[in-house]
């Protein structure tokens, strides 16, 4: 099997991983949200495989609810993420003074602990499910912003780009059939490595109470009540939504680098 | 010339920021007034609210309330923290200490200890050392921070018994009183998880780097030198690889800055990280502000150093 | 002294968006070098020169694969390569400035050479002089080299270990007549008593002076071996139709 192909087979293994969650979550309906005082912080066991919390909700059915939250913001996060970024690399083709306000905003943005500027953003926006979206769309731009806007000054400057203008093509026409084709995969490419950061990052935000409401059920506020039963030895409430949550971002992790090693040409021959 | 062109920028980068930040706790929908009074907002009534909010200026149109601070700022005066009822610099003073020891040091050891990794894993790029290094470095980046250290605690401190489950000293101690020994006892297990979260990322740009430099050209003649892998790790891996991941170490502070808010929360430790949390938490506005400036400072000075460093040591681009 | 016998060399690459194809680059050579012999490969851009070279050498990239055998007084040199034949018996003089290591003196990289090849106590000075150069560019970084200077400095790193067989990699492109007509008397003294040379070139004029035999390189095949005094007036007394066309072609010759 040479490299290409056990590249569509992580793609294919990963999607799978991710749709099931999905399918997961929804098949397990309100159990995992609705209380069961009868069955409070029971350790796993052939009934509740993940365990039960102090309301007696079922550890395994609430983690899934958790990452079906997760994708949900990390996929409206990202998307809108990717799009301030391709908008921003976009203004900085406009000309060379574009170019350096374009590239001052990306700069001050990277200027500042990520999860501090998260923080302050969630703080300004009241907290709370969509200030979180809004807030990981505006922070996780800059990154991708940087890798398209050098990719585009490379089609710019490339001689097939130089002989369409030469040739009274314009700029729309170019842009549609020159530029975008050799941007399209590298924004794919850097959507899907954004996820799984999207993902991490409302998972800390919420965690320290500046995310989604303690109502939802959210890995990072499994995560936080988990921290009240450390110390009587409560090991499941912690290990298991942590663990699924980490398998989830693996799985984007391993999505985003398998389709970079087929899209992008500086390393599909290898 | 240039120098003088660089700190422009900065101050200008350090000025956008502080102003943006600023617009965005005016943005807040917390009330300073009310986070400040907590539970006695119901004891207060809107005439003594009306004097607290012109005692503090909130009164003002919003662009003279900027250029107060900012001035106030200028000369060193940090405000008034609501949560810690003490002046802010005091607050930051305090912590400032306990947010060194262990974001700094973590910094310092993912830096040495994941250049080390990285190095390893180039040399032996293909077998099942490298395998090992690598699948490490890439569960760690898919691992929340946070959840690593409630793991680290629920296995090292409460399981097993060998480290303190919380705080930078034992609780009910005053703080002038805690020995070094106890104070180390409290640092080690946050600072290995800080540290072992900040590796996998200079690990892996090191050993990227670094396969690169195995296959110039410079190598290739050193091989047909007959020099050995140790030799040329040692005289040309090295030298050629340490500058990238210099730079990389230095634009990964944020991150690890981001990893000790986490950490700190956890492992209930007294620095900047947990004081950024209680001021957002509780609207402590003027606190907020300080850290976040504090933190864009050191980061972005970071970044600046990062660029920088390229052009000054590398000698094909040094100028004398 | 080195012996290929139906030496073929393959490297793999991907052909359309999954297939993977070998693509050969070298195909059945077989060559002698004797020892006091100076033989030069001729071949344009393709020919497989450099691959040649790094063959024996036992410096392939990872996507290649060999067929064949390639001997060194007599031992096979496929698989591990034998201690103590890099850069000792064999050394190589590749041809470009990206062979130093841009970030260490010249001097430093000097000592390093000789430590690789058993000498503890290198002189810098001394090595540079026996090339043309003073003493002074051992501080220099690469960075500062002339292309000429720095192909020298490569001359000087490939005759430190005083190897049995030098193989030099386009020696004299680039380089004024003075500085041409010393790297190749130093070609000329390696392949002397029981030493030899393997100069690898796309210029034959250059080398004629000095050669001993030339071997024609086009496509990864051998397409003629000839001795170099055969190369005269119309080239009545070359063997291969190639050989004929070449020498017709310098300009000296007036392109019949």
């Amino acid at each position: 099997m040479n490299g290409r192909v056990s590249a569509l087979y992580r793609i294919g293994l990963a999607l799978l991983l991710i749709v099931a969650v999905l399918v997961a979550a929804a098949l397990a309906g309100d159990v995992g949200v609705r209380a069961d005082f009868m069955n409070r912080l029971s350790a796993p066991s052939w009934l509740h495989p993940f365990g039960t919390d102090q309301m007696g909700r079922d550890m395994l059915a609430r983690s899934l609810h958790g990452l079906a939250l997760s994708l949900w913001v990390g996929l409206l996060a990202a998307s809108l993420s990717v799009l301030i970024s391709t908008l921003v690399a976009l203004t900085s083709a406009l000309g060379e003074r574009a170019d350096r306000v374009a590239t001052f905003i990306t700069d001050a943005m990277l200027s500042m602990p990520h999860l501090m500027l998260l923080i302050l953003l969630s703080f300004a926006m009241g907290g709370g499910t969509s200030a979180v979206i809004l807030a990981v769309a505006i922070s996780h731009w800059p990154r991708l912003a940087r890798v398209l806007r050098v990719e585009l000054r490379e089609v710019q400057a490339a001689t097939y780009v130089e002989a369409s203008y030469a040739l009274g093509k314009s700029r729309l026409f170019i842009a549609w059939s020159h530029i975008l084709p050799h941007l399209a995969p590298h924004i794919l490419v850097g959507a899907l490595l954004m996820f799984p950061h999207a993902i991490l990052h409302e998972a800390g935000l919420t965690f320290l109470g500046f995310g989604l409401e303690p109502s939802r059920p959210a890995i990072g506020v499994m995560l936080s009540d988990s921290m009240r039963h450390i110390s009587a030895g409560r090991w499941w409430l912690a290990l298991f939504p942590g663990l699924m949550l980490m398998v989830l971002v693996l799985a984007f992790e391993a999505l985003g680098s398998a389709s970079r090693r087929l899209l992008t040409p500086r390393e599909a021959q290898c | 010339m240039t120098v003088l062109r660089l700190i422009t920028r900065q101050l200008m980068l350090l000025f956008s920021v502080a102003l943006v930040v600023f617009m965005l706790m005016k943005l807040s929908p917390v009330d300073p007034v009310d986070a400040y009074l907590g539970a006695a907002v119901s004891r207060v009534s809107p005439e003594q609210k009306a004097q607290i909010e012109a005692a503090w200026g909130l009164n003002r149109p919003v662009a003279e309330q900027f250029f107060v601070w900012a001035g106030q700022l200028i000369q060193g005066d940090l405000g008034f923290s609501t949560t810690y009822r003490m002046p802010v610099s005091e607050v930051i003073g305090q912590r400032i200490g306990a947010s060194l020891a262990l974001t700094g040091l973590a910094w310092l050891f993912s830096g040495l200890l994941g250049f080390l990794l990285g190095v390893i894993a180039a040399a032996l790029a293909g077998g099942w050392m490298d395998r090992v290094i690598r699948v490490v470095c890439y569960v760690l980046a898919g691992t929340p921070a946070f959840w690593l250290a409630i793991l680290a605690i629920m296995v090292v401190s409460v399981e097993w018994g060998w480290a303190p489950i919380c705080c930078s000293g034992p609780i009910g101690v005053p703080d002038q009183q805690v020995t070094l020994g106890q104070r180390l006892e409290h640092l080690l297990l946050p600072l290995s998880v800080l540290t072992v979260l900040g590796v996998a990322s200079i690990a892996l740009h090191t050993r990227i780097k670094m396969i690169e430099v195995l296959q110039s050209d410079y190598v290739l003649l050193a091989r047909a030198q007959g020099a050995s892998l140790m030799d040329i790790i040692l005289r040309h891996g090295i030298r050629n690889a340490a500058l990238p991941a210099l730079t990389v170490t230095m634009a990964a502070s944020g991150e690890i800055f981001g990893g000790s808010i986490l950490a700190e929360q956890v492992f209930a430790w007294p620095g900047l990280g947990r004081a950024t949390v209680e001021a957002g938490l509780k609207g402590d506005v003027p606190l907020l502000l300080a850290i976040a400036l504090l933190t864009t400072l050191i980061v972005s000075s970071m970044n600046l150093l990062a660029d920088r460093l390229q052009h000054i040591i590398d000698p094909r681009t040094r100028r004398l | 002294m080195l012996t290929l016998s139906n030496y073929s060399l393959t490297l793999h690459t991907y052909a359309g968006f999954l297939r993977r194809v070998e693509t050969p680059r070298l195909s059945e050579l077989n060559l002698t070098v004797h020892p006091g012999e100076l033989v030069a490969i001729i071949g344009g851009s393709g020919a497989g020169k450099s691959l040649l070279a790094h063959s024996i050498m036992g410096l392939l990239p990872n996507n290649a694969k060999q067929y064949g055998q390639i001997a060194f007084k007599g031992h096979a040199l496929s698989g591990a390569y034998p201690a103590g034949v890099r850069g000792r018996q064999i050394a190589l003089m590749p041809q470009e400035i990206g062979h130093l290591d841009p970030l260490a003196k010249v001097g430093a990289q000097i000592r390093w050479a000789g430590r690789r090849v058993g000498l503890t106590d290198v002189d810098p000075a001394a090595c540079l002089a026996q090339v043309g150069l003073s003493k002074a560019v051992a501080d220099l970084y690469p960075s500062a080299l002339s292309g000429g200077m720095a192909r020298r400095v490569l001359m000087a790193l490939a005759v430190l270990g005083k190897p049995d067989l030098l193989i030099a990699d386009e020696p004299t492109v680039g380089l004024d007549s003075a500085n041409r007509e010393q790297i190749l008397q130093l070609l000329r003294g390696q392949a002397q008593a029981q030493r030899a040379a393997l100069v690898i070139t796309h210029d034959l004029s250059a080398v004629l002076p000095l050669a001993d035999r030339v071997v024609m390189l086009d496509e990864g095949r051998l397409v003629g071996v000839e001795h170099a005094h055969a190369f005269l007036e119309e080239g009545e007394g070359l063997q291969s139709h190639h050989a004929r066309a070449l020498w017709q072609a310098l300009p000296q010759n007036g392109f019949c």
